[in-house]
């Protein structure tokens, strides 16, 4: 008799009776939950395959239906939790390693929820952001040592390229391929809108985003899909992808099946062929190889763009920012363990890195000790989930947050976790032309104008709260921040005190 | 133009090729690196030890090397054509996308790494001797010739040979016994194989002078990816 | 309660500051003035002054100001100066005891000239050597602290009213052609005689009003170049920054104000095209040096002074003439109490460095 594991649906469909039989949910779901019983005439679902996107939801026009978290399960055991459970029954089943998507979802202390913000009282004033000057304006790049006077003592200008952005937050990096074309192009014209920079990923980019060049990072990762000259020259900056927080040490597979049409033209690869961008660069194994990557692009493009080196934080990431401080570059980008990922291996997703607060501070302080802060600045990313989190970034020492999960739920995503199946209902993760076009390109630059409007806001009332009238003089100004409930090595490591004291 | 490297960092080698309009020669380069990074025409000549990266992202136009190249020689090259007269080291040719790359003698390590095609372009490489271990590691596409001239009781190529191929080929000259990866099989060329390469070798025997006929008097094998067998992880949905 | 150093003070005060444009030598009596009838500015906790000019018979020395706690920590720190410098002068600064100053430490002065081999053999500028000095037995010694080591200049402090300080240290008697005078109303200090001020460095002084906020994003910045915040006042960390900006950058006072109260973006792009650029250059070269939150300073420096408002002019400041005099206060009465005929009263704008240069050599 065969071995018969249950793994009961994580999701349980509950159907009113108000339901019109309209048959909206149906075609909604990319996943096939939904169908017709012509027996019984009403619309019945497939509980297995519902994965709590909650598109059918915002889409039945009765409000008839409710996902809700199913209440069978494992009995009670606090050491062989249930996704435990169910993850050996699934590779028991396959010898299929297990697959996730988007970021670390374990309960891992999350340092930003543990650090509180100051605000001025008496002995200096705060500053009301309405009615007074408050600026967010940051200049991310090299700083040079000293200053330089042409023969009648005017200063020269010497200072390398530098991006310009009107707060400090970026959208970081998501390929064409990995996230949809209508992604993409929301993404482009609302950083074109905000002054800011969005990310093309590792996937190229299409031809029709050269026109976003000045607001757009184009990145070269391992597999150098889509890096040819004009590519290099078609970006205000180029980062190298050396890491993701959410899988350190992995690289990126995209499928022959993914790679049609449009994506296969940006990542200049034939259709139907594999893209693989292992995690190393080949051409890369030590220190001094990245310096020759870093100075090659700026040969290519003739010092006009900043290089930008992206890394995950892992456990020697300040010793590994010091080497890339002296590497030439002019950015150090460090994506946290939280952040996200159109697929992950589970264990790498959910075990490997370290908390960006704590790979940020350490960083920080110890570009500090060495003197070399000024040569790079700092952008932090991995789960910057608001406004405050941005605050709290700036204040430990970041220059500037790269933002992607919150982006995307701007964008619609409602966080179900299932990217890797190419099904995305809200038209993101996907490249199914029926469910990208769910996504209005102009209405997601709205929403995400939106979100970094409201957020400029938030950030502009907390520094006048703290006094601050302008982001550099947040930065680093850990003072402005204390600890609640950590302990006195998680404080010392984040450079601040306890509240309180 | 000529430019002598002796006593300039690279920043000011490269600057100087980089905005001159006319054909350049670079003399005493001793380990110069990036020279004719994005290349996009004219002729760069290099007379001496050319270093890492020489024609990185190049685009066009042709570099030509009297004496050895170092590593990384036409890293992620999309068009124009680099001669070695000599050797070269480690990851020759790594993503590259198209044009030529001519190699006198032999190649280090993970010669043609990440070598892709796409559309009109398909890259070619030419290796006189021999060339070190994973030789087409992640090749995606285009063409690796290795003839294995001059080298003695040495292998043609080192361990791991095609390692994560999944594209494009291999041309060995009288290959011998050939380490290679499971992802990878060889065959003997059909006479086909051979005519598609042959414009590509007949290039490099006129560029290093050698006998055409003594090159092709020999036996062809062309190493591909075997198909289904590229090494892939197995994914459940978690 | 923990002392200067120990904890981060902010502190509400009163400045002054006097020169004469002609570069005339005139006494400290109506520095107290002024500071007297700025009284109610100042909570007893700290006062002193600054003075240039005071040493013209060892105006090639550089001039140590030492509070000793006991005679073993001057024993300690005279054998260490004498290991790196030639002690030309040693002497007590005279005093007079008065009964509103109290817990008086050991005061010496001491006009010293580096050692030349020692300098050379560490491949080093005089200043810096001297500055390393400093630093080395403020932070070294217990019970040292060196609080003035300019050449031709010294600053003279103490916890108390600024009025009585000066009157301690007897600075009606003493010339200088530029001065500067502070009281202080710290929130946070039981009063320490090293933490009162003003703050100097070599010849740079600095008195300040107000509490920064941008403290320490701008200590942490200064620090990477070798300065050592320890007495965590906004004073010191912006003496720092006029050192690192004015004597390592070499920028000009007016630069190092673009610099530290840098104008508006919004300001900036009103300019025309080569001053936009060099304000936009300074602003994005030295970002992390911007100090925001309220401060009305006066940095004094050999041969002028420079006074300054943070850029939304959060502090009061004014400054008055009279012929050849120009005076900075916090309060206009206080020049006036200075000296009557004082006039041409103005009010600097946020941001706006009034730099006085006395005309020719000092």
């Amino acid at each position: 008799m065969a071995i018969k594991s249950v793994i009961y649906p994580e999701f349980e469909v509950v159907r009113y009776d108000r339901c019109t039989r309209c048959g909206r949910c149906i075609k909604e779901c990319a996943n096939g939950v939904h169908f017709f019983s012509q027996d019984k005439k009403m619309v019945l679902s497939d509980d297995t395959k519902c994965v709590d996107c909650l598109r059918c939801i915002a889409f039945c026009p009765e409000h008839a239906i409710k996902i809700v978290k199913s209440g069978c399960t494992f009995r009670d055991n606090a050491n062989w939790r249930p996704g435990i459970v169910s993850g050996i029954i699934k590779e028991a089943n396959t010898g299929g390693v297990l697959l996730s998507s988007m970021g670390n979802p374990e309960p891992y202390p999350v340092y930003w929820d543990k650090i509180l913000i100051n605000a001025s009282q008496v002995t200096n004033p705060s500053i009301d952001p309405l009615r007074e000057p408050m600026e967010t304006r940051v200049f991310l790049g090299k700083k040079p040592d000293k200053i330089e006077r042409d023969e009648d003592g005017n200063l020269v200008d010497n200072l390398p390229p530098q991006m310009e952005l009107s707060l400090p937050v970026m959208f970081s990096a998501m390929s064409y391929g990995s996230i949809s074309y209508n992604a993409h192009s929301a993404l482009a014209q609302a950083a074109e809108e905000l002054g800011i920079f969005y990310n093309t990923g590792e996937g190229g980019l299409h031809e029709d985003f050269y026109k976003y060049g000045k607001n757009t990072i184009v990145q070269v990762a391992s597999g150098r899909f889509g890096v040819w000259r004009g590519y290099l020259e078609g970006g205000a900056a180029i980062e190298i992808k050396m890491g993701q927080g959410a899988k350190p040490g992995i690289g990126g597979h995209l499928p022959g099946a993914k790679i049609v049409g449009d994506v296969s033209r940006t990542r200049m690869i034939p259709e139907g062929t594999d893209a693989v961008s292992p995690a190393p660069h080949h051409d890369i194994y030590s220190i001094e190889d990245l310096r020759q990557l870093v100075i090659s692009l700026k040969e290519a493009t003739g010092y006009k763009k900043p290089v930008i080196v992206k890394v995950a934080s892992v456990h020697n990431i300040s010793a590994i920012a010091s080497g890339i401080a002296r590497s030439g570059a002019d950015i150090i980008a460090i994506d946290g363990f939280r952040g996200g990922t159109g697929a992950a291996p589970t264990a790498i997703r959910d075990n490997v890195g370290i908390p960006v607060e704590l790979a940020l501070a350490s960083v920080d302080q110890r570009l500090r000790d060495e003197g070399i802060r000024n040569n790079v600045s700092l952008v932090v990313g991995g789960s910057i989930r608001n406004a405050s989190d941005v605050v709290k970034a700036i204040a430990l020492g970041a220059d500037a947050v790269y933002i992607a999960t919150a982006a995307l739920i701007a964008l619609g995503c409602h966080l179900c976790r299932n990217c890797q199946s190419g099904k995305c209902c809200w038209g993101i993760a996907t490249q199914r032309p029926d469910l990208v076009e769910r996504l209005n390109p102009e209405e997601g630059k709205e929403r995400l104008v939106n979100l970094l409007s409201a957020w400029k806001g938030e950030i502009k009332e907390m520094m006048g709260g703290m006094g601050i009238n302008s982001i550099e003089a947040l930065r680093g100004n850990r003072l402005m921040l204390r600890g609640i409930g950590l302990t006195q090595k998680e404080l010392d490591i984040l450079g601040i005190t306890h509240a309180g004291e | 133009m000529i430019v002598d490297a002796q006593g300039k960092d690279y920043k000011e080698v490269d600057r100087i090729i980089r905005e001159s309009k006319e054909n350049i020669e670079v003399i005493n380069p001793s380990g110069q690196r990036f020279i004719g990074a994005a290349l996009q025409k004219r002729r760069v000549n290099v007379y001496g030890i050319a270093g890492n990266a020489l024609g990185c992202y190049m685009d066009g136009g042709l570099i030509e090397v009297f004496g050895d190249a170092q590593d990384a020689v036409g890293d992620t090259m999309n068009d124009g054509r680099i001669i070695v007269h000599g050797s070269v080291g480690d990851a020759l040719g790594y993503a590259m996308r198209g044009g030529a790359l001519f190699v006198e003698r032999n190649a280090g390590y993970r010669a043609g790494i990440h070598m892709k095609a796409y559309g009109e372009k398909s890259p070619v490489v030419v290796i006189g001797g021999r060339t070190g271990s994973f030789l087409g590691e992640y090749q995606a596409g285009g063409t690796i010739i290795v003839l294995g001239l001059e080298r003695g009781d040495m292998p043609i190529s080192g361990y791991f040979t095609g390692a994560g191929m999944y594209g494009g080929k291999i041309i060995l000259r009288n290959p011998g016994e050939v380490l290679l990866r499971p992802e990878c099989e060889m065959h003997k060329a059909e006479k086909e194989e051979i005519e598609s390469v042959k414009e590509s070798i007949g290039e490099w025997c006129s560029i290093f002078n050698r006998d055409e006929n003594m090159v092709f008097d020999a036996e062809f094998y062309v190493v591909e990816p075997r198909k289904g067998a590229a090494p892939r992880q197995s994914y459940v949905p978690n | 309660m923990k002392l200067e150093g120990e904890v981060r003070i902010p502190s509400g005060c009163a400045i002054s500051a006097a020169i004469s444009r002609k570069g005339n030598l005139f006494t400290g009596e109506g520095m107290i003035k002024a500071m007297e009838v700025m009284h109610e500015r100042s909570n007893g906790l700290g006062g002193g002054f600054a003075a240039y000019g005071i040493y013209p018979e060892y105006k090639d020395y550089y001039a140590f100001h030492i509070f000793y706690s006991d005679r073993n920590a001057r024993i300690e720190t005279e054998s260490f100066l004498k290991e790196r410098f030639e002690i030309v002068q040693a002497e007590v600064i005279p005093t007079h005891q008065i009964p509103e100053i109290t817990d008086v430490p050991l005061i010496w002065r001491y006009f010293l000239s580096p050692l030349r081999s020692i300098v050379d053999r560490e491949m080093l500028d005089e200043d810096e050597y001297t500055v390393r000095a400093v630093t080395k037995v403020n932070s070294t010694i217990d019970g040292a602290y060196v609080f003035s080591s300019g050449k031709n200049m010294g600053t003279f402090k103490a916890v108390g009213y600024p009025e009585d300080v000066g009157v301690f240290y007897k600075i009606d008697e003493i010339e200088g052609y530029s001065w500067t005078a502070h009281g202080r109303y710290p929130t946070n200090t039981p009063g320490w005689w090293g933490g009162a001020h003003p703050f100097s460095l070599l010849d740079f002084s600095v008195v300040h009003n107000g509490e920064i906020s941008s403290y320490d994003a701008n200590r942490r910045f200064v620090e990477m170049f070798g300065y050592r915040c320890s007495l965590q006042t906004d004073t010191e960390v912006i003496t720092y920054i006029l050192d690192y900006l004015v004597r390592r950058q070499g920028l000009t006072p007016e630069e190092a104000a673009n610099v530290i109260a840098a104008p508006f973006w919004s300001t900036i792009e009103s300019k025309d095209e080569k001053e936009r650029k060099r304000l936009t250059y300074l602003r994005t070269m030295f970002s992390s040096l911007l100090v925001t939150g309220p401060f009305s300073i006066v940095f004094g420096f050999t041969g002028g002074l420079m006074a300054l408002n943070d850029r939304l002019k959060l502090r009061s400041m004014v400054v008055g003439e009279n012929k050849d005099m120009v005076y900075v206060a916090s309060e206009e009465a206080a020049i006036l109490s200075a000296d009557r005929n004082a006039g041409g009263f103005r009010f600097p704008m946020g941001g706006e460095a009034v730099v006085i240069r006395v005309e020719g050599e000092v």
